[in-house]
C-alpha cells in the first residue's frame, strides 16, 4: 500500500482536495503541493495579500491628493508610493489574477482533465510569484527606498535615480517568468489534455480566453524581460544602449517597454472576459449568443492587441507615419472587444434572468469596461491624445478597464466559484451591498479624473492648482466608499470559508460546464472517470437536467 | 508500451551528417559573400543564408519535419509576432525626419 | 469498514506534450534575444557606416571557427539522440560529452575574444570606448550584451546536457524513454540558431 493511496471511506466518498492529507502535513502539504486546485488557492491567498498592499498605497495616494500642497507625505515618498502601487497592482494582482487563481483551479476541470500538463512547473510558477512579490515589498525597507520611477521605469531617470530600481526590476523579471510558465502550461494543457469529444468548439469560452492569454504571456513577456535587464545592465555596467550621449535612443526603450506592456493589458482583460462569458449564460439561463464570434474575438484581441503598443507614445517623438499606423490599429482592436459586449448583452436580452451576486458583478464589469473601452478610443485618436496624454484622463481610463474590468471580473469569479471551491456559501445580501459600495465608490473615485484630466490635471503629480481641488476631493471620498466596499466584500467571503452555510450539492447555480458536475469541493483528481463530451458547454434545455455522458 | 508516432520516423545518422556538411558549406558561402560589397544586398544575403541554415536546423535537427503539424503552426505564430513587431517598429523609425 | 485504494499522482506520460512545453519555452528565448535584435536593427538602420567601421575590430576567423564549433555540437547532439534510440548507450553518452566539450571550446574562444578587446581598452565605459563615434559605441554595447547573453545560454545548455548525460548513464534516459534528451537537444539547437544569426550581424558586416 503506497503512501500516495487515497482511502475511500465507507460512504464511498473520496476526500476533497481541501481534506486530502498528501505528503507532509499542514502548511507543507500546501506549499509543496502539485495539485492545481491547491496551487490556485495558494495564489488566491498571496494575491489578496499583495492586493491589500496595493490598495493601501492607493488609499495613501488619494489621501495625499485630497487637497493641494502637502497632506501626509513629501514628494519623493509620493513618487515611491505610486510606483509601488503600480508595480504591485499590475505585476502582483491584475496580470496573474484570473489565470493564476481561477485558471489554475478550473481550467483542467473545465476541459475534463485531472491536472495541468506540467504540475511541478505549476508549483514553480507560484514559488516564483511569491519570491517576486516579497522582493517588491522588500525594496521599501532597503536603504534608498523603493523605486520612484513609476512602474514604467522610463530611461533616463530609471538609470540615474538612486533608489532601489534593480531590486524592483529583479522582482518584475521573476514575476514575468512566473507568468510565462503559467501561459506555457495552459497552452500545452489545452492542446493535450482535453477530454474525449471536447473539440475546440465545445470548450467553454473561458478556456478560449485563457488559451489566447497564454500565447500573449509566452510571446510578449520575454520582451519586458530583456528590456528590464537592459536597464539593470545600464545601471551596473554603463553600457548605455538607451543613453543619447552614447548614441542611444530613450524612445526605443519606450517602444520595447510597451511591446510587452500593451499586450500585458490583454493578459489582464481576456481572462476576465472569459469569466463573464461563463457567468452570463448561467444567470440568463440561455446559451451564449454567438459562441464562435466570442471564441474568435479572444484570438483577435490577442493578435491585434500585440500590434498597438505605440499608442502609449504618440507624444514621445514618433514619426507621423508611425502615429498614424498605430492609431488605426488601435481602433481595430476595439472591434473584437465590442463584439463580446454585444454578445453578452444579446444573451441577456429575453433571457430568464437570475439576479445572483455573480451577475451583479458581471453587469458591473460590462458597464465599467464599456466606459473604459470607449475612452480608449478617444485616446487612440491622435488629436485628442495630445490633449489627454499624461493627464488623469489616462489614469481614469486604465482604472476603468483594469479595475472596473479585470478587478470586477475577479470579484465575479470569486462570487461564482466560491461555493465550488470551498463547499460553503457566502451571504448573498451582504455581497450585493458590497457591490453597491464598490460600484458607487468606483465611479466617484475615477469619473472625476476624466473631467479634470481633460481640463489639464497632469498624472503622477504630487501637487496641483486650486481649480482641480473639487475633483480630487470627490475622488478621495470615492476611494473611502470603494475601500468600504472592499472590506465588506472580503469580510463576507473570507468569513464564509469557515462559517458560511455548507454546500454539498454539485450545482448551486445550474451551470452546464464540467465543474458543476463533480463533487463540491472537488476531490483530488477531479473526475472519477474522464467524461466523454457530446455537447457544447451552454446547452440549456427547458426543464431538463444538465447532460453529461459518463465513460465507464 | 508507450508509443510516440514521431519516433517511428526518426532520422538515422546519415542525414544528420549530410545536413551538417550543408551547414558548413553555407557558412563558408556566407563568409565569402560578405567580402563582396552589394550594398544593402550583402546584409540581406547574409540573413537569407542564415535563414536557410536555421531552416535546416529546425526541420532536421529539431525534428520539425516529422513532428505533428501543430508544432510548425506554433513556430509560424512565434516568428510572425517577431516579424510584425520589427515591421511596426520601423513604421516609426523609417519615417523619422529628425535623425 | 471497506476501503478502496487508488494510486494517485501516477505520472501521466505525454512525450509530445513534453516537447510542446519545451518548444513554447524556446519561443520565450527567441523573443528574449528578439528584443535585442529589435535594438540591433534600429541602431544599425540609424548608424550604418559606424557599424561597418566597428565591425572591423572583430576577428572574423574566430567567429567563423566558433560557428563551425556550434554547428558541429548540434550534429553531435542530434546523433546522441539517434544513438540512444538505437539502444547504443555508450555512443549516446560519447556524443553528449563531445557536445559539452565543443560548448566549452566555444566559451574558451569567447573568453579570448573578450579579453583581447578589454586589453585594448574596448569595453563599456572605458576611455577608448567613449572616444569613439556614437554608432560604434552602440555596436560594441550590442556586441557585449548579445554575445554575453548568448554565452550565458551556452553555459546553461552545457549544464543541461551534463544533467542528461548523467541520466543516460543511470538509465533514466533509455531506448524507450528519451524525451528529456530530445528536449535538451531542442534547447541546444536554439542556442545554435541564435548564433547563426549573431555571426553575420556582428562579424560579416565589414
Amino acid at each position: 500500500m503506497s503512501s500516495d493511496a487515497i482511502t475511500i471511506d465507507v460512504n464511498g466518498k473520496e476526500p476533497s482536495y481541501l481534506e486530502y492529507k498528501g505528503k507532509g502535513r499542514g502548511l507543507k502539504s500546501w506549499i509543496f503541493s502539485t495539485d492545481h486546485k491547491r496551487i490556485g488557492i495558494l495564489y488566491l491567498v498571496s494575491l489578496i495579500f499583495f492586493y491589500a498592499f496595493g490598495v493601501l498605497f492607493g488609499f495613501l495616494m488619494r489621501l495625499e491628493l485630497i487637497a493641494p500642497g502637502r497632506t501626509i507625505m513629501d514628494p519623493q515618498t509620493y513618487n515611491q508610493i505610486f510606483t509601488l502601487h503600480g508595480v504591485i497592482m499590475i505585476f502582483l494582482f491584475v496580470i496573474p489574477g484570473i489565470p493564476a487563481v481561477f485558471g489554475n483551479f478550473f481550467l483542467p476541470i473545465l476541459i475534463g482533465a485531472k491536472d495541468v500538463a506540467f504540475p511541478r512547473i505549476n508549483l514553480l510558477s507560484w514559488w516564483l510569484f511569491a519570491v517576486g512579490g516579497v522582493l517588491a515589498i522588500l525594496s521599501i525597507l532597503l536603504p534608498g527606498g523603493s523605486a520612484d520611477t513609476g512602474w514604467t521605469f522610463y530611461v533616463p531617470y530609471s538609470v540615474r535615480t538612486g533608489t532601489n530600481v534593480i531590486f524592483t526590476l529583479m522582482a518584475a523579471f521573476i514575476l514575468g517568468f512566473s507568468s510565462i510558465l503559467t501561459g506555457l502550461n495552459f497552452i500545452t494543457t489545452v492542446h493535450r489534455l482535453r477530454a474525449p469529444g471536447m473539440s475546440w468548439f465545445k470548450m467553454p469560452l473561458s478556456i478560449w480566453s485563457l488559451y489566447a492569454t497564454g500565447w500573449v504571456q509566452v510571446l510578449a513577456t520575454p520582451i519586458i524581460g530583456i528590456t528590464l535587464l537592459l536597464v539593470a545592465i545600464e545601471r551596473w555596467f554603463g553600457v548605455g544602449l538607451f543613453d543619447p550621449a552614447l548614441g542611444g535612443d530613450p524612445v526605443l526603450f519606450q517602444h520595447l517597454f510597451w511591446i510587452y506592456s500593451h499586450p500585458a493589458v490583454y493578459i489582464m482583460i481576456l481572462p476576465a472576459m472569459g469569466v463573464i462569458s461563463e457567468v452570463i449564460p448561467v444567470f440568463a439561463r440561455r446559451t451564449i449568443f454567438g459562441y464562435k464570434f466570442i471564441a474568435f474575438s479572444s484570438i483577435g484581441i490577442a493578435l491585434f492587441g500585440s500590434l498597438v503598443w505605440a499608442h502609449h507614445m504618440f507624444t514621445a517623438g514618433m514619426s507621423d507615419t508611425g502615429q498614424f499606423v498605430f492609431s488605426i490599429l488601435t481602433f481595430l482592436v476595439a472591434i473584437p472587444s465590442a463584439i463580446k459586449v454585444f454578445n453578452w448583452t444579446a444573451t441577456l436580452y429575453k433571457g430568464s434572468i437570475e439576479l445572483g451576486p455573480p451577475l451583479y458583478y458581471a453587469l458591473g464589469f460590462i458597464f465599467l469596461f464599456s466606459i473604459g473601452g470607449l475612452t480608449g478610443l478617444f485616446q487612440g485618436t491622435l488629436a485628442i491624445n495630445i490633449q489627454v496624454h499624461d493627464t488623469s484622463f489616462i489614469v481614469a481610463h486604465f482604472h476603468y478597464v483594469m479595475f472596473g474590468g479585470t478587478g470586477f471580473g475577479i470579484f465575479t469569479a470569486m462570487h461564482y466559484w466560491f461555493p465550488k471551491m470551498f463547499g460553503r456559501m457566502y451571504n448573498h445580501k451582504v455581497a450585493k451591498i458590497a457591490f453597491w459600495f464598490l460600484f458607487i465608490g468606483f465611479n466617484l473615485l475615477y469619473f472625476p479624473m476624466f473631467i479634470m484630466g481633460w481640463l489639464g490635471m497632469p498624472r503622477r503629480y504630487y501637487d496641483y492648482l486650486p481649480e482641480y481641488h473639487i475633483y480630487h476631493l470627490i475622488s478621495t471620498i470615492g476611494s473611502w466608499v470603494l475601500i468600504t466596499g472592499l472590506i465588506i466584500m472580503f469580510t463576507n467571503l473570507i468569513r464564509s470559508i469557515k462559517k458560511g452555510k455548507e454546500v454539498k450539492e454539485m450545482n448551486v447555480w445550474g451551470g452546464e460546464t464540467l465543474e458543476w458536475h463533480i463533487p463540491t469541493p472537488p476531490p483530488l483528481e477531479n473526475f472519477e472517470h474522464i467524461p466523454t463530451i457530446t455537447e457544447g458547454p451552454y446547452e440549456y434545455k427547458e426543464n431538463e437536467e444538465p447532460q453529461l455522458e459518463e465513460k465507464h | 508500451m508507450y508509443k510516440d508516432e514521431t519516433h517511428q520516423h526518426m532520422h538515422g545518422y546519415g542525414i544528420y551528417i549530410l545536413v551538417w556538411l550543408g551547414l558548413l558549406i553555407l557558412t563558408g558561402t556566407t563568409v565569402a559573400v560578405a567580402g563582396i560589397d552589394f550594398g544593402a544586398l550583402t546584409i540581406a544575403t547574409a540573413l537569407l543564408i542564415a535563414a536557410v541554415k536555421s531552416y535546416l536546423v529546425l526541420t532536421i535537427f529539431m525534428h520539425l519535419r516529422i513532428e505533428q503539424k501543430v508544432f510548425r503552426i506554433f513556430l509560424v505564430v512565434a516568428i510572425f509576432f517577431f516579424v510584425i513587431s520589427i515591421v511596426l517598429l520601423f513604421a516609426d523609425y523609417s519615417f523619422l525626419t529628425n535623425l | 469498514m471497506t476501503t478502496e485504494q487508488h494510486t494517485i499522482g501516477h505520472v501521466h506520460r505525454d512525450d509530445i506534450g513534453s516537447r510542446m512545453g519545451m518548444w513554447l519555452f524556446l519561443f520565450t528565448e527567441l523573443l528574449l534575444f528578439g528584443g535585442m535584435f529589435f535594438l540591433y536593427s534600429v541602431y544599425r538602420f540609424m548608424n550604418v557606416e559606424a557599424f561597418h567601421v566597428a565591425a572591423k575590430e572583430l576577428n572574423t576567423l574566430i567567429g567563423c571557427f566558433n560557428t563551425a564549433i556550434l554547428l558541429t555540437s548540434s550534429l553531435t547532439m542530434a546523433l546522441s539522440i539517434t544513438a540512444r534510440q538505437k539502444d547504443n548507450k555508450n555512443l549516446s553518452i560519447f556524443f553528449q560529452v563531445v557536445t559539452i566539450v565543443l560548448a566549452l571550446g566555444f566559451m574558451v574562444n569567447k573568453y579570448f575574444e573578450w579579453t583581447a578587446k578589454i586589453d585594448h581598452g574596448l569595453f563599456p565605459g572605458s576611455e577608448t570606448m567613449l572616444g569613439l563615434e556614437q554608432g560604434e559605441i552602440l555596436f560594441f554595447g550590442l556586441y557585449y550584451v548579445m554575445t554575453g547573453l548568448h554565452g550565458l545560454h551556452v553555459i546553461i545548455g552545457a549544464v543541461l546536457i551534463g544533467v542528461m548525460t548523467r541520466l543516460t548513464i543511470k538509465g533514466v534516459i533509455n531506448k524507450d524513454s528519451f524525451v528529456k534528451l530530445e528536449s535538451a537537444g531542442l534547447y541546444w539547437h536554439l542556442v545554435d540558431i541564435i548564433w547563426i544569426f549573431l555571426f553575420p550581424l556582428f562579424y560579416l558586416i565589414t
